[in-house]
């Protein structure tokens, strides 16, 4: 029983890490209608220059930096790429994105070589007991960080004038430009975002338990795109729920490792994806994608 | 056709890819007028607004000559100046934001207004002119009626306090009763001050809202005049009004300049326009 408790706390402590970055994924497909491939890349920039800069800035410097890096990182791509590529299919514009995301990887991973980056987070390997589940700290904070988050982002979402922007466009791009609303900047304000959260989750993913930054972190932020679309790709909500249940089935499958070996071993990583193509057998746009309130 | 400067069109032709929809265009809205379009399925009627909107290139078409101009200075073809300029477009089949409730779909119409006070004088405005949705704040705009979707989408770009407000078809597909309703408040909102470009297949109610008419077919200006003798013309009697048989002779009438490459068209046959 505590070891479920600890591998449900576990799990959802890294479930709101995923929703993070899925939530970003989620923002930019709203705004923009495209499928964005370079978020793992995004997030590796983004733990890069936390790993890189901490050391002479101090911890926070590095973190604020790598976020307002990673954010930038995100609007160029927007503004040099994605803007530009008058291509008439966002199919294509996702595949142009696999082609950034390669670059940028590949790019951030020659940097890195063979390296594990520490990131000099102020909670190292301390751990959290409660009554009789032990719980790493950094765990317990990226809970907190994430849940803050997302709470401002979704009243951001519902209640701003960039929020209702947003939902206008996603819902009716050419409506909304009828009101006025400036699409660029829609579409750069979201790749910026995505940025920013993708920077935070890059901090939790390669923190303790984590050894630290290295080349597959990547791996590790691929786990959201399964959690942003068992969710519905165009629901923040479903953001969040799919965060979530990655997040829990791929602790409690690795902690049960040994009781699941007839499925193999490494079911834990597998896991995320197999959620995935189970639940959009039985909802093709995931557990919260849209489907039409209009009436015609 | 005096008076200050309004919205002028001149020489517009518009492409979509190979496809010409306009030609050589011309049509004026001086300020404070109601002028109307009227014209046939395809006639090019959206095509016009969408020129002066700036939003052709949602459809992949584009000026190809002619200007469209507003107060005395060139539009640029970007719909958030022309917003900002006050040229507002409620778009064919009403659009309204499904998902969003009513309250946010107005504050959505608003999004280009920086001067609050300003947004909260439209929202009353808005609210005296369609009380059913001051009734009605948070339901989700995708759950109204025909009508009620129709009168919020004006209302929306009401709200970002336009001087030329741009209808396309506003009473499609609604129950006399309710374009009788939704003719009323256009006339209501022109009284307040705003220029009124209406582009309509239902031709009696346009003719008795506008000062002036146009009258396109095929991607050209065929009949244009003030809108009490084209109502009076026979041409547009027999062609637009449902009144008479209908013929194949090309058409004639006041100021029609007709296309040189106009042979016998088929005679549309308008069943709607008998309100
Ligand atoms: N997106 C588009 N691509 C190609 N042709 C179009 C497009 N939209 C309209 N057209 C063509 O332009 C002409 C005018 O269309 P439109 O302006 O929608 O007419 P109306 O509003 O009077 O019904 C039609 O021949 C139509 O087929
Ligand atoms: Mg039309």
């Amino acid at each position: 029983m505590t070891t479920f408790l600890e591998l449900l706390v576990n799990g959802i402590s890294v479930g709101a890490v995923y929703a993070l970055i899925a939530l970003g994924f989620v923002v930019i497909f709203k705004a923009t209608e495209v499928v964005n491939f370079t978020h793992a890349s995004l997030l590796l920039a983004g733990g890069f220059l936390v790993a890189k800069l901490h050391p002479a800035l101090g911890f926070w410097l590095a973190l604020a930096a790598g976020v307002a890096g990673a954010a930038l990182v995100g609007a160029l791509i927007e503004f040099l790429i994605i803007r530009r590529a008058r291509v008439g299919s966002h199919g294509v514009l996702a595949i142009v994105t696999i082609g950034v995301d390669i670059l940028l990887t590949t790019e951030l991973t020659r940097e890195i070589g063979t390296d594990v980056l520490a990131l000099g987070d102020p909670w190292r390997d301390q751990v959290l007991h409660l009554g009789p589940i032990m719980i790493a700290e950094t765990r317990v904070v990226a809970l907190g960080v994430a849940a803050a988050l997302i709470t401002a982002f979704l009243l951001a979402f519902k209640f701003t004038g960039w929020g209702v922007a947003m939902r206008a466009t996603a819902e009716d791009a050419e409506t909304a430009a009828l009101m006025g609303v400036r699409l660029g900047r829609v579409s750069l304000s979201a790749w910026a975002v995505a940025g920013a959260l993708a920077a935070i989750a890059a901090l939790f993913l390669c923190v303790f338990p984590t050894p630290g930054l290295d080349r597959s972190t990547t791996a590790a932020a691929m786990k959201a795109f399964p959690a942003a679309i068992l969710g519905g790709l165009d629901s923040t909500t479903g953001a969040l729920a799919g965060g979530l249940i990655v997040g829990v089935t791929e602790a409690l499958m690795s902690g049960y490792q040994s009781q699941l070996a007839f499925l193999g071993r490494g079911i834990g990583d597998a896991a995320p994806f197999l959620v995935m193509i189970a639940i959009l057998l039985f909802r093709p746009a995931g557990i919260f994608g849209t489907k039409e309130l209009a009436r015609v | 056709m005096a008076g200050e400067a309004g919205l002028e069109i001149t020489d517009l032709a518009v492409h979509y890819g190979p496809v010409r929809a306009l030609r050589g265009v011309r049509v004026t809205v001086p300020r404070g007028a109601v002028v109307a379009v009227l014209g046939a399925n395809g006639a090019g009627k959206t095509t016009l607004l969408r020129a002066v909107s700036g939003t052709l290139r949602f459809h992949r078409g584009g000026v190809t000559s002619g200007t469209v101009s507003f107060g005395g200075s060139r539009l640029n073809g970007s719909p958030a100046a022309a917003v900002a300029r006050g040229v507002v477009q409620v778009p064919e089949g009403r659009r309204v934001f499904a998902r969003m409730t009513v309250a946010e779909n107005l504050r959505a119409g608003a999004l280009g207004v920086r001067d609050r006070t300003k947004v909260a004088e439209a929202r009353d405005r808005v609210h005296s002119l369609f009380p059913i949705l001051a009734e009605r704040p948070h339901q989700r705009a995708g759950l109204l009626s025909g009508g009620e979707q129709q009168m919020l989408s004006i209302a929306r770009a009401l709200m970002a306090n336009p001087s030329m407000l741009l209808l396309d078809e506003p009473t499609l597909g609604l129950a006399p009763m309710m374009a009788a309703r939704i003719a009323a408040t256009i006339r209501e909102i022109n009284e307040q001050g705003t220029s009124v470009l209406l582009v309509e297949q239902n031709a009696a109610m346009a003719l008795g809202l506008a000062s002036h008419a146009y009258v396109l077919e095929v991607g050209e200006v065929a009949l244009s005049g003030p809108a009490a003798e084209l109502a009076a013309s026979d041409e547009v009697r027999r062609r637009y009004l449902g009144v008479g048989t209908p013929e194949t002779d090309r058409p004639v009438g006041i100021g029609a300049d007709a296309p040189p490459e106009a042979t016998p068209r088929p005679v549309r046959t308008l069943p709607r326009w008998t309100a």
